[in-house]
């Protein structure tokens, strides 16, 4: 397997997740998208860490890194996501635009 | 290219991921979704053992397998009646969505077939684990100080945040 298949897999997984965040109504469908392109993003990373410096690895450090600021965002985001609920009994994204005006 | 065992396993690992990829964003049923997003999961950490990267394998399978994804199950649990089927799913913004994704994607790939990748042939002696660790604790001791405390400022700021006041 080349450095090309693993980048188009990852390129694909990465418009996947753009699609889902651009056209889901629900804020969790939002935020699982997103999830979808932190791992494109991993693999990417480790894409370039075998097929480029084998020896330094410092792509699976980096994804390391992503795994962890992933967690806290999905932590913060759903965090948001049960206030807005409790507040307006709604977290489809296109009701909740009380800060757009 | 020689179509050995290692092929036929990226072949099907790459099938399940964009499969369930897709099926995340396009079902109705969000629970569902996660379901799928659970599969996506698995097959991105076999796609990490694939690559010779056993922690970072490991690592997905504790952190998105287990802590997102009951995080995600319990959002979804706590939002009842949301995630009934007969709500509409999906806004209005489809069709310019699939164009805009499409050419992003065509653009991505076209791009990658013409850049020639200075791809290395060394190989990586003993476990990748333990050069990890090392790395972790010497060259990128900052970063990983600072993630820590990116994470602890993220879990006390969405108790707060979630807090009943």
């Amino acid at each position: 397997m080349t450095l090309v298949h693993y980048l188009s897999l990852s390129a694909i997984l990465f418009c996947i997740g753009i699609y889902g965040a651009v056209t889901r109504r629900n804020a969790i469908g939002v935020l699982m998208a997103i999830e979808l392109m932190f791992n494109a993003a991993n693999i990417n990373f480790i894409a370039f860490s075998k097929f480029i410096t084998p020896t330094l690895l410092t792509g699976q450090i980096f994804a390391v890194f992503v795994i962890a600021i992933a967690a806290a965002e999905a932590t913060v985001g759903l965090a948001i996501v049960i206030l807005i609920y409790r507040h307006h009994k709604e977290i489809n994204v296109d009701k909740i635009n009380v800060m757009k005006w | 290219m020689e179509f050995g065992t290692p092929a036929a396993i990226f072949y099907i690992l790459a099938a399940l991921i964009v499969g369930s990829g897709v099926m995340v964003v396009t079902l109705k049923n969000v629970f569902h979704s996660l379901l799928f997003l659970v599969l996506c999961f698995f097959s991105v950490a076999g796609i990490y053992v694939l690559l010779h990267a056993e922690f970072v394998a490991a690592v997905q399978v504790l952190i998105y397998v287990g802590a997102v994804t009951v995080l995600l199950i319990f959002a979804i649990m706590m939002t009842a009646k949301i995630y009934s089927p007969s709500v509409r799913q999906v806004n209005e913004q489809v069709i310019p969505g699939l164009i805009i994704v499409g050419t992003i994607l065509i653009v991505t790939l076209w791009a990658m077939s013409k850049t020639v990748w200075n791809v290395s042939r060394d190989v990586l002696a003993g476990q990748s684990t333990s050069v990890i660790g090392k790395s972790l604790l010497t060259t990128y001791v900052l970063p990983f100080e600072v993630v820590s405390i990116v994470l602890i400022t993220a879990l006390i700021g969405a108790i707060i945040i979630a807090r009943r006041d």
